[in-house]
C-alpha cells in the first residue's frame, strides 16, 4: 500500500513537471517580449514608414497592410461561414451529406498554411490573374479561417434552444423567419466569438501571403486592392531572418506589436464569451 | 361542428409507434381533454395537430388528419400554425420584451403599424386576464414575469395571431394552484370564441374544464365521450383504472 | 413576394452549406493541376527518392528524399518531446489540477496556440538556437533540434486540449468504481481512464503530429535551411513545408521549378487528410 502511494506521487509530480514544461516557457516567451519589446514602441515607431533599408523608422505600412487583410478576410468568409453554419444547425439532416460536410470542415482546418499559401497562388494570382494583391491575399486568408468561423458560429447557433424555434414556429412564423428574429439574435456573442478569433488567425499568419499579397519592402501605402502590401507577421519574418544588421529594437518591437494585436483579439473573444455564457436568460 | 377529423392516425419516431390507428373527432367550441399516463402518445397526438412533429427527422405518419375537411398536409404550413395556436408545458416566453412577445406572431405576418400592434396587444392581454399586471411595463423582459404570469402572456401571444383552435400542452405542470385556476379559467372563457384541446396530466383539470375527455393508453386511444360519463361510468375498465390513480 | 424572398434565401445556405466541400475539392484541383506537370520531366520515382535538391542548376535536380528526412526528422524529434509532456499536462489540468489552477491552465494553453509562428520562430532564433549552438558545441545552432524542440511546443497545445476532452468524457463511474475497489487515484488514472480515454488521446496526439508536418515558419527560421540528407539530429535540415516557402517567392510561374513545388504541396495536403480522417475515425468512436 506504502508503495503504491509512493508510486502515486512520483507520477503526480511527472505529470506537474510536464505542465510546467509548457506553462513556463509560454510566459517566459510572453514575458521578454513585452520587456524588450515595450520599450520600442512610441508614436513615431506605429505611425512612420521603414526608413534605410528597414532598419530605422517605424512599421505602419505593416500594420496597415495587416489590417486590411483581415478585413478583407473578414468580409469574405463570415457570410458564407455563417450560411455555412445555418445550413449546419438548422437544414442538414443527419445524413451522409453532412458527415462529408462536417469532414470536409476538419480538413480545412487541417491543411498546412503554406498550401494554402500555394492554392492562393494558383487560384487567385495566377488563374483569376489578380496579381500579387491584397485582394488575392485576403481571399486565401478567408478561406483558412473559414473553418473556424463556422465552427463557432455552429455552435452557438445550436445552443440557441430548441423550445423557442417550436414557439416560433408555432406562432405561425416561417422557418427563416424563426431564424432570424429568434435563433440568430440569441447566437450573437457566439458568431462574434468566432469572427474575432478568425480574425487573430488571420492577423497573425505568415505562409498564406508569403505569395499573395506579401511586398518585402513598400514605404507607402497600398492604393487599392489590387496594390502589394506589407504585412506584421511577414515583416516580422523578413526583419529577422533577410535583412542583417536590423536592431534588435525593432525585431522586439515588431514581434510586440503583433503578439499584442493577436492576443488582443482573443482575449475580446474571451470576454464576450465568458460575460454572455453568465448573463445567459434561459 | 366538426372542427377535427382523425382519420386511422399512425405515428412512429424511427421504429417507436407512438400513436396506433387513432380515430377521433373534435367539435368547435368545445375542451377536449386529453388524459393518460406518461408516453401515452396525447402530446404527439397534440403535437400532429398543428404539425410540429414535423421537425422531428425520424416522424413518420399514416392516416389524415382534418381541419373542416381538409388534409393538413395540403394546408400552407405557416397558415395552419396561425389557424391552430399553441400553449406549451412550460412557460416559454421569447427573449424578448413582453410586448415583442405578445406582437410576435402578428409581426411576423408583415403587420408594422404600431397603432395596430399595441391594439392588439392590449385586446390579447386582456382576454388572458393579464393586462391589469403589465400595463405599464411592455418594454421589460418577459422573464422578469412570474411563472404564472409568463404562461398567460403565452397564451395571450397565441391569442393575438386569431386563431381557431388553441392546443394547451400540460399547461399547469409547472404552475402553482392559483395560478393554475388563473389559466383555468381563462380557458373556460375562450371556449366561446375558440375551440381547445387539453393535454394534461391533471385528471382533476380534466374533468373541471373538459366538455369531453379522451383517454390514451400507450399509444391508443381507449375511450373518448362526454366527461360525465368518462369519470362516472367509463367503457373501458382500464379508463376506470386510470381515473381512479390505480396506475400511470 | 416573402416566399420568393425566403425561397431565395434558403437557396443560398443550401449553397453555402457546401462551401467547405467546394474549397477542398478546389485547393486539391489546382494542387493537382499545378504539380501533377512535374512529372512530365520527373519520374514520380526519381521525385520521391532522388536524393538531390538542386532545382535551379541546369538541368535542375528535382529529388525530395532530403526534404522527406528533414520533415520526418523534425517530426520525429518534436513528437517525442511533445506527447509524453502533452499528455502528461493533459492528466494533470483534466485530473490532479484544483479547479482554480485548472482555468489558468487552460487559459495558458489557449495563449500559446494563439502565438503566431512567426513569433515563435523569431524567439527560438534568438534564444533556443544559440542556447543549442553552445550545449552541443556546433558550428551552428540552426539544427533539426531546434527545429524539434520549437515545434514540440506548437503541438502541444493541440495534444493537450484534445486529450484533456476524451479524459473529461469518460464517464465518473469509470473512476469511481476504481477508487472504490481501492485503487489509488494513480492507479484510476493508469489502469482505467487512459485506456478509456485511449482512441481521444490518439485522435489528439495525430493532430498535434498534424500541425507539426504542416508547420512553415517558425521551422523556416531555424531549422537551418540545408537541403541535404541529414546524418544528425545535430545537423541542419529543410523541410518540406520550409522549401516551398523559401523558394516560391523565386520560381518562375509555369516553370519546372514551380510545378515541383506544388507536387511538394500535393504530398503535404494529402499527408494533412489522411491523418485528419482518421483522427476524426477516432474522435467518433469516442462518442459512440
Amino acid at each position: 500500500m506504502k508503495n503504491s502511494y509512493k508510486n502515486q506521487n512520483i507520477a503526480f509530480f511527472l505529470l506537474f513537471l510536464s505542465t510546467l514544461l509548457i506553462v513556463v516557457p509560454v510566459g517566459l516567451i510572453v514575458l521578454v517580449i513585452i520587456q524588450k519589446g515595450l520599450p520600442a514602441i512610441n508614436w513615431q515607431f506605429l505611425s512612420d514608414m521603414p526608413r534605410q533599408g528597414m532598419r530605422a523608422g517605424g512599421i505602419f505600412p505593416a500594420i496597415i497592410g495587416t489590417v486590411y487583410l483581415v478585413v478583407g478576410a473578414i468580409m469574405f468568409a463570415l457570410p458564407i461561414g455563417l450560411l455555412s453554419a445555418i445550413y449546419l444547425s438548422e437544414y442538414s439532416k443527419d445524413d451522409l451529406l453532412t458527415r462529408l460536410i462536417k469532414l470536409a470542415i476538419v480538413n480545412l482546418a487541417g491543411v498546412p498554411s503554406v498550401v494554402y499559401g500555394l492554392f492562393g497562388l494558383a487560384l487567385f494570382v495566377v488563374f483569376f490573374k489578380f496579381g500579387v494583391s491584397i485582394l488575392s491575399g485576403s481571399l486565401t486568408l478567408g478561406i483558412m479561417i473559414l473553418p473556424v468561423i463556422i465552427t463557432t458560429s455552429r455552435e452557438a447557433l445550436e445552443s440557441v434552444p430548441q423550445s423557442f424555434r417550436e414557439v416560433s414556429l408555432s406562432l405561425g412564423a416561417s422557418k427563416w423567419q424563426t431564424i432570424r428574429h429568434i435563433v440568430l439574435p440569441n447566437a450573437i456573442p457566439g458568431i462574434l466569438t468566432g469572427t474575432i478569433l478568425g480574425l487573430g488567425r488571420a492577423a497573425g499568419e505568415t505562409a498564406p501571403i508569403l505569395f499573395t499579397v506579401a511586398a518585402f519592402y513598400l514605404p507607402r501605402l497600398p492604393k487599392s486592392v489590387f496594390d502589394q502590401a506589407m504585412a506584421l507577421p511577414y515583416h516580422l519574418y523578413v526583419i529577422s531572418t533577410q535583412v542583417p544588421n536590423v536592431d534588435e529594437k525593432i525585431r522586439y518591437g515588431t514581434a510586440f506589436v503583433l503578439l499584442t494585436l493577436v492576443l488582443f483579439m482573443n482575449l475580446v473573444a474571451i470576454i464576450i464569451r465568458y460575460k454572455f455564457r453568465k448573463k445567459k436568460k434561459w | 361542428m366538426v372542427k377535427f377529423e382523425v382519420h386511422d392516425l399512425n405515428i412512429w419516431f424511427s421504429s417507436i409507434h407512438a400513436l396506433k390507428q387513432v380515430n377521433l373527432e373534435i367539435r368547435s367550441n368545445e375542451i377536449l381533454s386529453v388524459i393518460g399516463p406518461a408516453n401515452s402518445g396525447k402530446t404527439t397526438f397534440l403535437r400532429t395537430l398543428n404539425r410540429l412533429n414535423d421537425l422531428n427527422a425520424a416522424f413518420k405518419m399514416t392516416g389524415a388528419v382534418e381541419l373542416e375537411r381538409k388534409d393538413i398536409r395540403g394546408i400552407d404550413i405557416e397558415e395552419l400554425r396561425r389557424k391552430i395556436g399553441m400553449v406549451f408545458a412550460l412557460p416559454l416566453p421569447l427573449p424578448l420584451s413582453i410586448f415583442e412577445n405578445v406582437v410576435y406572431g402578428v409581426r411576423m405576418q408583415g403587420e408594422r403599424n404600431r397603432k395596430k400592434l399595441e391594439e392588439k396587444t392590449e385586446q390579447a392581454l386582456r382576454q388572458a386576464y393579464l393586462w391589469e399586471e403589465v400595463k405599464g411595463r411592455m418594454d421589460e423582459s418577459a422573464f422578469k414575469l412570474s411563472g404564472g404570469q409568463q404562461q398567460r402572456l403565452c397564451i395571450a401571444r397565441t391569442l393575438a395571431v386569431d386563431p381557431e383552435v388553441i392546443l394547451f400542452d400540460e399547461p399547469c405542470s409547472g404552475l402553482d394552484p392559483i395560478s393554475t385556476a388563473k389559466v383555468e379559467d381563462a380557458m373556460v372563457k375562450l371556449k366561446e370564441k375558440y375551440t381547445i384541446v387539453l393535454v394534461t396530466n391533471n385528471v382533476k383539470q380534466a374533468a373541471r374544464v373538459g366538455d369531453r375527455t379522451a383517454f390514451f393508453l400507450s399509444g391508443e386511444l381507449i375511450e373518448i365521450d362526454a366527461t360525465d360519463k368518462i369519470f362516472t361510468a367509463p367503457q373501458d375498465k382500464r379508463t376506470d383504472g386510470y381515473i381512479r390513480g390505480r396506475f400511470g | 413576394m416573402r416566399k420568393i424572398k425566403e425561397f431565395v434565401i434558403v437557396k443560398l445556405i443550401q449553397v453555402c452549406g457546401l462551401a467547405s466541400i467546394f474549397f477542398v475539392a478546389l485547393i486539391f484541383l489546382f494542387l493537382l493541376k499545378e504539380g501533377l506537370s512535374v512529372f512530365k520531366t520527373v519520374s514520380p520515382f526519381d521525385f520521391s527518392f532522388g536524393k538531390n535538391w538542386y532545382p535551379i542548376s541546369e538541368p535542375a535536380q528535382l529529388g525530395i528524399l532530403p526534404l522527406i528526412s528533414g520533415s520526418l526528422l523534425v517530426t520525429l524529434g518534436a513528437a517525442v518531446i511533445s506527447i509524453p509532456i502533452g499528455v502528461g499536462c493533459a492528466v494533470y489540468i483534466a485530473e490532479i489540477a484544483p479547479l482554480k489552477i485548472k482555468e489558468i491552465l487552460k487559459a495558458g494553453i489557449e495563449l500559446l496556440a494563439a502565438i503566431p509562428s512567426v513569433v515563435l520562430g523569431f524567439i527560438g532564433m534568438i534564444t533556443l538556437v544559440p542556447l543549442v549552438k553552445n550545449i552541443f558545441h556546433l558550428p551552428t545552432g540552426l539544427t533539426a533540434l531546434s527545429g524539434s524542440i520549437m515545434l514540440a511546443f506548437m503541438a502541444m497545445p493541440t495534444i493537450v486540449s484534445i486529450a484533456e476532452d476524451a479524459l473529461y468524457s469518460v464517464p465518473k463511474t469509470y473512476k469511481e468504481g476504481a477508487l472504490a475497489l481501492g485503487a489509488t487515484h494513480w492507479q484510476a488514472i493508469w489502469r482505467v481512464m487512459l485506456p478509456a480515454a485511449s482512441s481521444g488521446i490518439l485522435a489528439a496526439v495525430m493532430l498535434g503530429i498534424g500541425r507539426v508536418i504542416g508547420e512553415t515558419m517558425a521551422v523556416m527560421m531555424i531549422t537551418g535551411n540545408a537541403a541535404v540528407m541529414p546524418n544528425s539530429i545535430l545537423v541542419p535540415v529543410r523541410t518540406l513545408t520550409a522549401t516551398i516557402a523559401a523558394e516560391m517567392g523565386e520560381a518562375v510561374v509555369g516553370s519546372e521549378h514551380y510545378f515541383a513545388l506544388f507536387a511538394i504541396g500535393i504530398i503535404l495536403f494529402i499527408i494533412s487528410f489522411a491523418i485528419n480522417v482518421t483522427a476524426d475515425l477516432f474522435l467518433q468512436k469516442r462518442q459512440q
